[in-house]
């Protein structure tokens, strides 16, 4: 526990861009010891992942250049390295694991040839006995039947399962440090604090330093020994854990902190008289058809969604929580009608079953949806104004300088100039094309807005601006909300009622203090203690362990056990 | 994977069927008449008219169709109007030489466009990669008459490496197969040079740098596999391409194949020989589609034969 394996000193790095070289790292140092986890914590375009690939001698060249600084390795100096010193460096004394597991293996190679690769190169065992050194490396990382997994490509495994095999990679050689970049940004929560709880027993086994990049102060707070703070490239803050969230010194610290939505802190939700529903769901179901044969007959269906009923009412929001694959999603395009369904839907007192596309554009009016992704979701080559006003011209609502004036005032609205208007989402942070897509959503006055994970790929200072915006909103014009999340925290900011999704059913549905406080379904359980809590002091709990989640595709005619409702307190519904 | 193959080949027979309709269409359309070129200029209109009753021309579309229909399912592929022989034997006799110029053609278009996209991808913005993309556009551009021609001018008349025309020994199928697989080697290039920088710019390839590979094998191991997926899908495409180049190859080279078969039959209408031509170059696409969908989840594991 004694040592420092790595210095890093004074770095700075470049970025050739079209209007010339930007800095996007300056001056960063830090050291890392043995056996410690550092976290380097900041927003998007702090420099956080520059940092990562700058010690690891993978900047993307030839745009990004150190221009100064060292970055030592024990006794070596890693920074003008020849690329075959580097080489013998990288995975043997120096490993990183990626943010997305997904794409991070190679999809043609079985996860024993991208073992055994990585062993042989480095002569860290012969060819004879790297089998059995795969095997070793997976079952260190608890991979459940490792010796089947080693026949297997990444395409059979799971995000949680191939971030394992990340690990066992990124550890085969015993490396003396570990860089993981957002190892667990992009999996579910109760998958990330397993992995998170894997690499804390590694490094207590192995003695491994791991640099930990993260966005996510939760992690931070339950990985780190020693945080550095960064901000547009510059350390703003570096402090042992306990002492940045007991008494962080500089603003952008307290900003940043004071931003995180933590669990269990959120005002009470003002009562709210029972309005006049603007939604009502009847045992809504969504099924897709899996085809095969030789006929291409369906030969399975995927039970998405599975005989789901809910309400809600004028000025509320109900969220929809869940991990990936619960069909929390799948229900919000099932209400506008973008994927097939059966049921009840009835919007405004309107049932919508059964309608064509030309019924169902005036119900389309009332129910509007802003996705995930910001930029993904506007047209790159039309202004933000045409994009704002197109649903009103679809909609032969206005037009001429009634048209610009409404969608001026939607601008406003929103908190963006209208002179923007004649601007391209790609001259927009992320957040401002967020407002953008809310704009473009309220263009039509809706009654409910359907929120996908609306705010889930924002930094945490936009994304409390955002939520603000969308409860501003909901407070003036009684808009109601169904707002799907993943994230428990931002859940209890925004909804008056949570509705928890497994396996495309519901298990549990209540008023938020009650869902939140008093889960009463295991997997509600399991999926609060879950979630990382930005308090270093916070005994971590027992974790509820996993279990096998099941799969939603069923044969034809056959279909999961309905589960039912039951009613423990007022409001307060749990699967039986 | 046999239920898979049964509805192939099921559907392979549908889309051929189809084919001999269109096929006959258009050929019934055509305004000139077989039965003159078959009697001459100087025969009197009697006698064009005692061909056409003697060939069927005749008789309602419909029932000439399902004559050459029922006809084909027997395996008889009708008789040329002008060669005095059987289609199916002036196209087995000539069908092995436009293979192995096929063949030929495919092994050079890919050795040649791999190799130039792989180079062009590593040396990206680089001279290397501007004079490897400028071939590549003339060898599209270019017509393949002017090629075939310019190839036997420099390396059969003025170099005399190999032969001016002909068929039987290794030497004789080099020119034709270039000029027939220059075009090819020019789209392979392009899309083996994109296909490339596509995957040097996914994450695997990070994940390999990371593992400290070795650069070339990381090139040859991570990246041209990935690289070479789209391109698998192209050739069984491509066969349908050669399809129209082997009439012109073939002529530049005196090739005997069924290009020059074709291109007689078409001259003279011998409507017979031009439906089995067009039958055989149809099965040949038809197969050579359900080969690259057959070989492709052999390379990539995620696919599966539905």
């Amino acid at each position: 526990m004694t040592g420092t394996v790595l210095t890093v000193r004074d770095l700075s790095v470049q970025v050739a861009t079209p209007s010339g070289a930007k800095t996007v790292l300056d001056g960063l140092g830090f050291d890392l010891r043995a056996g410690e986890t550092l976290c380097l914590a900041g927003e998007s375009g702090s420099g956080k992942s520059m940092t990562a690939l700058a010690i690891m001698g993978l900047l993307p060249k030839p745009m990004c250049r150190i221009t100064g600084g060292s970055v030592r390795l024990g006794e070596t100096e890693l920074v003008g390295l020849s690329d075959a010193a580097y080489r013998k460096i990288r995975t043997a004394r120096v490993a990183m694991i990626f943010q997305e597991p997904m794409t991070s293996l190679n999809p043609l190679m079985t996860v024993q040839q991208q073992l055994t690769e990585t062993l042989l190169e480095h002569e860290a065992c012969t060819r004879a006995e790297a089998p059995a050194r795969a095997l070793q490396l997976l079952q260190d990382v608890q991979l459940t039947e490792p010796e089947r997994r080693l026949k297997q490509y990444p395409h059979e495994l799971s995000g949680g399962m191939r971030q394992r095999v990340m690990i066992a990679i990124a550890l085969a050689c015993d490396p003396e440090v570990l860089i993981a970049d957002e190892p667990t940004t992009a999996l579910d929560v109760t998958v990330q604090a397993e992995i998170l709880d894997l690499i804390r027993k590694l490094q207590r086994d192995h003695g491994t330093a791991v640099l930990m990049i993260t966005h996510d102060m939760g992690v931070v707070a339950e990985m780190a020994d020693r945080v550095v703070i960064l901000r547009h490239g510059q350390e703003v803050e570096s402090a042992p854990v306990h002492e940045i969230f007991a008494t962080p010194r500089s603003d952008y610290a307290k900003e940043l902190l004071a931003a995180v939505p933590r669990l269990g802190t959120a005002p009470p939700r003002p009562e709210k008289p029972g309005g006049v529903p603007v939604l009502e769901v009847e045992d809504l179901s969504v099924r897709f058809d899996v085809r095969g044969g030789v006929l291409n007959r369906v030969k399975a269906r995927v039970h998405a969604v599975e005989g789901v009923s809910f309400r809600i009412d004028a000025g509320e929001t109900l969220a929809l929580v869940g991990e990936s694959g619960c069909g929390k999603s799948t229900i919000g395009k099932a209400l506008l009608g973008l994927v097939p369904w059966d049921g009840s839907v009835r919007v405004m007192g309107r049932q919508t079953r059964g309608m064509g596309p030309a019924s169902m554009k005036p119900v389309r009016r009332d129910i509007q949806m802003v996705f995930q992704d910001p930029g993904a979701s506007l047209d790159s080559r039309m202004t933000v104004g045409d994009q704002v006003a197109e649903p009103l011209l679809i909609h032969g609502l206005a037009s001429g300088s009634e048209l610009k004036d409404r969608v001026e005032h939607l601008f406003r609205r929103v908190g963006l100039s209208p002179d923007m208007m004649a601007r391209y989402p790609h001259e927009f942070s992320g957040g401002q094309r967020q407002r953008v897509n809310i704009a473009r959503a309220l263009s039509l006055s809706p009654k409910l807005i359907v929120a996908d994970e609306s705010v889930s790929a924002l930094d945490v200072s936009v994304q409390a601006q955002v939520l603000d915006l969308l409860q501003e909103i909901q407070d003036e014009d009684g808009l109601a909300f169904l707002f799907i999340s993943h994230d428990m925290a931002v859940v209890e900011q925004v909804a008056d009622r949570i509705m928890v999704m497994r396996l495309g059913q519901v298990v549990e549905e209540g008023a938020r203090d009650a869902v939140l406080k008093d889960p009463r379904h295991r997997y509600t359980r399991r999926l609060l203690s879950a979630v990382p809590v930005p308090d270093p002091h916070r005994e971590r709990p027992e974790r509820i362990e996993t279990e096998t989640l099941g799969s939603p595709i069923w044969p034809v005619g056959e279909g999961p056990e309905r589960l039912k409702l039951e009613e423990i307190a007022r409001h307060h519904r749990v699967a039986v | 994977m046999q239920a898979y193959l049964v509805r192939r080949l099921f559907e392979s027979a549908l889309i051929l069927l189809g084919i001999t309709l269109v096929t006959f269409i258009l050929l019934y359309l055509v305004p000139a008449d077989p039965a003159r070129q078959i009697a001459g200029r100087s025969a009197t209109a009697e006698t064009v008219q005692n061909i056409r009753d003697q060939l069927g021309l005749n008789d309602p579309f419909f029932v000439q169709y399902w004559r050459y229909l029922t006809a084909l399912f027997q395996g008889d592929m009708g008789r040329s109007y002008l060669q005095r022989a059987e289609v199916s034997e002036l196209i087995a006799a000539r069908l092995p030489a436009s293979l192995l110029l096929m063949v030929a053609a495919i092994v050079t278009e890919l050795i040649f466009g791999l190799t130039i996209g792989i180079i062009a991808a590593l040396r990206r913005n680089r001279p290397a990669d501007h004079g490897l993309m400028i071939f590549s556009f003339v060898s599209i551009s270019a017509p393949q008459f002017v090629i075939g021609i310019l190839l036997l001018y420099i390396f059969a008349v003025k170099l005399g490496w190999f032969p001016i025309g002909g068929y039987g020994t290794f030497a004789h199928v080099v020119l034709p197969a270039i000029t027939l697989g220059f075009l090819g080697a020019g789209w392979y290039s392009r899309m083996m040079r994109s296909s490339m920088i596509d995957v040097l710019g996914q994450d695997f390839v990070r994940t390999a740098q990371a593992k400290g590979l070795a650069k070339g094998r990381i090139i040859l191991r991570h990246v041209i596999p990935n690289a070479v997926l789209p391109i698998i899908a192209m050739i069984g495409i491509d066969i349908g391409l050669f399809m129209s180049g082997i009439v012109v190859v073939e002529s530049v080279y005196g090739w005997p194949g069924i290009g020059q078969l074709a291109w007689q039959a078409i001259q003279r209408v011998d409507i017979p020989v031009i439906m089995g031509v067009t039958m055989v170059s149809a099965t040949a696409i038809v197969l050579g589609n359900l080969l690259a969908d057959l070989v492709a989840p052999m390379i990539d594991p995620r696919i599966k034969t539905k």
